[in-house]
């Protein structure tokens, strides 16, 4: 690994003028389990690396009726275990105790798991389903995204390099949704998946489908959010005749590539069983109001 | 100005270390040619095999994706650490009776991450020791002793 300064600030102003210095040749490290390995290979060579390590606050998690707050530095671990989390937002907390290994989750963050912005991540495509927002900040002022407009391309979201992700938010999802969460990994547990599927899904009271999100990972440059496959169901009684026609439009909302997980065709006809397998889950699991 | 160096002051197994190393030093490195701790092994170099597991303020972490100057003001805990003198784990007496300790290369890992498992979960069945345990891998394929390992761990604790 090359050398670099090393900064640690200790407050976000300190980072975001550090960010207006140095720009694009600073890069943030919060957990660093994917820019360090970035950086070992050499694919990223920051002249300055600037660490949030001794930032305050941003380690926040808060769950109320107003939805999900997580503060960039809340780990993925604390994501998949908080009872809050779980309780409130289950389909979220299950797919952050889908990535890699319990040791990685111990340091993978939040904020740097969507900075990051590798497609193969778990949770991406969960917030994009959640309809959540992501909070950046700079020595220039503050910045709403929305998370189905944060990602542009593999490893690449539409964050400045003078930005901060200071915090990621979103509404809570309807009462009695049901949700699923599918990561099919046919080489082993800690790999990446071929493809993932999140699925939310909430009923009206006559049990017809008044909102389907659906958002599948691995399978493109960056998370899907396949909204055809949503608007399929919308009205419907979700029978699985119902769910299996929605789940064939999943083939062409994704464009995964060739690699030892399978081919590219392969993995579109694996975005359609799992999103199938995921709305057939979270049916099951969604009450009426 | 350069920051190329970094100053760090931090405990290692209980003990205070202060000191100056390249910012560039990943923790593994630190732990084994800077203090001498070379119980931590380093293997995939990638976090993904966990021979280089230690503890960052109790939570497990992979020393080899982990600058040292992350550990600035923590408590670092290698497999050196587990046991006070002579008087090891209950984890260290169960790897030795009941064939979790193979080659020995993975060992120092395995350790810690059922250490950790054990202070998270005292009686996990087999289910959620193969769910944590997956983060460290063991090259003679010496799973089943692991395991039992640590349920006789747990065992002994209750």
């Amino acid at each position: 690994m090359r050398g670099f300064d090393f900064r640690a600030p200790d407050s976000l102003n300190g980072v975001c003028e550090l960010l207006a210095e140095y720009g694009s040749d600073a890069k943030l490290l919060a957990g660093g389990t994917g820019l360090l390995n970035l950086m070992k290979q050499e694919l990223v060579q920051p002249a300055v690396l600037v660490s949030l390590q001794r930032v305050p606050d941003l380690d926040a998690l808060t769950v109320d009726s107003e939805g999900i707050c997580a503060g960039a530095f809340v780990r993925h671990r604390r994501m998949e275990t908080d009872p809050a989390v779980q309780g409130a937002v289950p389909l979220l907390a299950a797919a952050y105790g889908h990535v890699a290994t319990v040791r990685i989750r111990m340091s993978a963050t939040v904020g740097g798991g969507l900075a990051h912005a590798d497609p193969a991540m778990d949770a991406p495509a969960v917030w994009k389903v959640l309809g959540a927002t992501v909070h950046a900040r700079s020595a220039s002022g503050t910045r709403q995204i929305a998370a189905d407009d944060f990602f542009e391309d593999f490893y690449t979201s539409v964050l400045e390099p003078e930005e901060v992700l200071t915090e990621v938010r979103a509404p809570l999802p309807p009462a009695g949704a049901g949700w699923s969460y599918q990561k099919f990994l046919p080489r082993s547990a800690d790999d990446y998946a071929a493809v993932s599927v999140a699925a939310l899904l909430a009923l009206d009271e006559q049990g017809r489908v008044e909102q389907a999100r659906v958002g599948i990972g691995s399978a493109a440059p960056i998370p899907v959010l396949a909204q055809a496959v949503g608007a399929a169901l919308m009205g419907q009684a979700p029978t699985a005749a119902a769910i299996a026609a929605a789940a064939e439009l999943a083939r062409d909302a994704v464009d995964p590539l060739d690699d030892l997980r399978g081919s590219a065709a392969y993995k579109r006809d694996m975005a359609v069983v799992f999103t199938r397998r995921a709305l057939a889950e979270a049916a099951a699991r969604a009450t009426r109001p | 100005m350069s920051d190329a160096t970094v100053t760090l002051s931090l405990h290692i197994n209980g003990e205070p270390w202060q000191g100056a190393v390249p910012a560039n030093r990943l923790l593994v490195d630190f732990l084994r040619y800077d203090v001498g701790l070379t119980g931590t092994k380093e293997g995939c170099s990638v976090g993904v095999c966990g021979a280089c597991t230690v503890r960052l303020d109790g939570r497990l972490v992979s020393s080899c994706l982990t600058l040292a100057a992350m550990a600035d003001g923590a408590e670092v805990t290698t497999v050196e650490g587990l046991a006070e003198r002579d008087d090891l784990k209950p984890i260290q007496r169960a790897f030795i009776e009941h064939g979790g300790f193979q080659c020995g290369i993975c060992t120092p890992g395995q350790l810690l991450a059922a250490q950790a498992l054990l202070e998270t979960d005292p009686h996990p069945d087999e289910a959620a020791i193969k769910g944590w345990m997956m983060s460290n891998l063991c090259r003679c394929t010496g799973y089943y002793g692991i395991v039992r390992s640590i349920q006789a761990a747990a065992g002994d604790a209750s």
